[in-house]
């Protein structure tokens, strides 16, 4: 949804800079995964603001309801049982979009202003320029956006870039019992993280930390993890997620390069023509098949 | 219809329908594809009714060649099989180029680069296919690395095959006589003898 109430510092397909004068706050979501009942009051919250009503579907045997993020499900909890320290844990991580700073799917998106990334640091897909490729399925590190079966667009969690825009929390920040999802300044929310961190670490979480993945330049939405060491145990949370170096080679400056070198070939073609003149059948053997002929 | 009783014949009417139909759906494909391959040619998807039908038509457009190249591939591979003569004729394509053409081997029906281009040509569709199957969300899911790769090898030769062409197309506006090949399917024989004399004198017998 095209937002103006926030600055635009990015836009997928765009070659020329956008806005870059104003200079806003950026903001973060802080999810801490240890403070996480996993009640999904958080997906509730989603659907609700969001007017997305997913299938209720079937249950599988686990909690997680729905399985896997839908373009209906922009948000879901991912339950994870593991043995650490010879005990039980129950890791609950809520997955949904990262808003990296450098974002693989604005990267690989090839429709002007179908990806736009807020001087905020949200990522927000706007779907009245999107074309439905899955360019930013294939560019994403989180594997994260999902290709509606009903319109062909691309969907993902906004951030609630509409509450923000208003100065509001996004939804499941509003929603959460537990006060596991934060959100403010970005600073002001690592700084919180710093005092949930030390706060695990007393309790006998020597590896806890902040999970804010440089490899993508950090992420606007960020977790406190009691093993931030591991982070392949919550539900596969990559440990160095970066733009696939694939993708970077797609779309990185190989296509301009390309570019240039195909209208080489064309400005070649024509001042060859212009230079050398045509390749015609030589007065020679013209003569030689009129007397051909004449036999 | 043939007008003069002593030109030659080149191509059967299947055969020049056969690369009318690969023509027309390489254009067609190469124009929706610089679009989504760099945003400077983004506007050329208005040709196909906006973006979105661009992203749709593309692929069926993709099948569509893959097939008819097909049919090209199987028609006039045994006529390019690489002859040392082609090689000859390879290396000293550049007096060719400089419009000395004096001295270069006798050639068949297609001569050395001719025959590069069509193997260039067959790599290259070959690749575009499979990675093209490969990044077409509407029917398939593969794996998320294999998807990456189809995009960067569907981009890579998509971008060798559109030059390929233009080298194509340029070598037949610069070669008089040559087009018509295409259209009606007889060449001079002043344009056999020149150009391919060894096919000259197989369909000649002179």
């Amino acid at each position: 949804m095209a937002l103006q109430s926030l600055d635009i510092k990015q836009r997928s397909a765009t070659t020329t800079p956008s806005t870059q004068v104003r200079e806003t706050i950026e903001i973060a979501k802080l999810i801490d995964v240890s403070a996480c009942i996993g009640c999904k009051a958080c997906q509730v919250a989603c659907s609700e603001w969001n007017d997305i009503r997913d299938e209720v579907g079937n249950c599988h045997g686990v909690y997680d309801n729905p399985m896997d993020l839908t373009a209906k499900s922009w948000t879901v909890m991912r339950f994870t049982e593991v043995e650490q320290n010879n005990k039980l844990e129950w890791l609950i991580r809520k997955d949904g979009c990262m808003h990296c700073a450098d974002p693989g799917c604005l990267k690989a998106c090839p429709a002007p202003g179908a990806i736009i990334q807020y001087s905020n640091g949200i990522v927000d897909f706007h779907q009245e320029n999107c074309i439905g490729c899955g360019y930013c399925v294939t560019g994403c590190p989180f594997d994260v956006p999902r290709i509606s079966k009903e319109d062909s667009k691309a969907y993902k969690c906004s951030l609630c870039s509409d509450r923000v825009a208003v100065n509001q929390a996004p939804a499941c920040v509003k929603a959460c019992p537990t006060g596991a999802i934060q959100f403010g300044s970005k600073e002001d929310m690592k700084d919180y993280a710093a005092k949930r961190v030390t706060d695990l670490k007393e309790r006998g979480y020597e590896q806890a930390g902040l999970y804010d993945p440089q490899g993508v330049g950090g992420t606007h939405v960020m977790y406190v993890l009691h093993h931030a060491d591991k982070p392949d145990l919550y539900a596969g949370l990559p440990a160095n997620p970066s733009i696939s170096p694939l993708v970077s080679l797609w779309k990185g400056f190989s296509k301009p390069l390309a570019t240039l070198a195909l209208a080489g070939v064309a400005l070649g073609s024509l001042f060859h023509y212009v230079t050398k003149g045509p390749n015609e059948v030589s007065k020679e053997i013209e003569d030689e098949i009129e007397k051909e002929d004449a036999k | 219809m043939i007008r003069d009783p002593k030109d030659l014949k080149r191509y059967e009417p299947k055969e020049r329908a056969n690369h009318w139909v690969v023509g027309i759906s390489f254009i067609l494909l190469a124009l929706s594809g610089l679009a989504f391959f760099h945003p400077a040619f983004y506007p050329l998807t208005q040709l196909f009714g906006g973006p979105t039908w661009a992203r749709i038509i593309h692929p069926y457009l993709g099948v569509l060649m893959a097939l008819s190249f097909l049919g090209l591939f199987f028609r006039f591979k045994h006529l390019n099989k690489m002859t040392p003569a082609d090689k000859e004729w390879l290396a000293k394509a550049q007096n060719m180029v400089n419009g000395n053409d004096h001295d270069m081997p006798e050639q068949g029906k297609y001569n050395g680069g001719q025959k590069v281009m069509f193997w260039v040509m067959a790599i290259c569709m070959l690749l575009m296919t499979v990675s093209g199957l490969l990044i077409w969300r509407a029917w398939f899911g593969f794996d998320i690395t294999l998807v990456r790769l189809g995009a960067v090898v569907h981009a890579a030769a998509g971008a060798v095959m559109i030059g390929m062409i233009m080298v194509h197309v340029y070598a037949a506006i610069w070669v008089k006589g040559t087009i018509r090949a295409m259209w009606y399917g007889t060449v001079t024989r002043g344009w056999a003898k020149q150009h391919h004399r060894g096919w000259y004198r197989q369909v000649t017998g002179k």
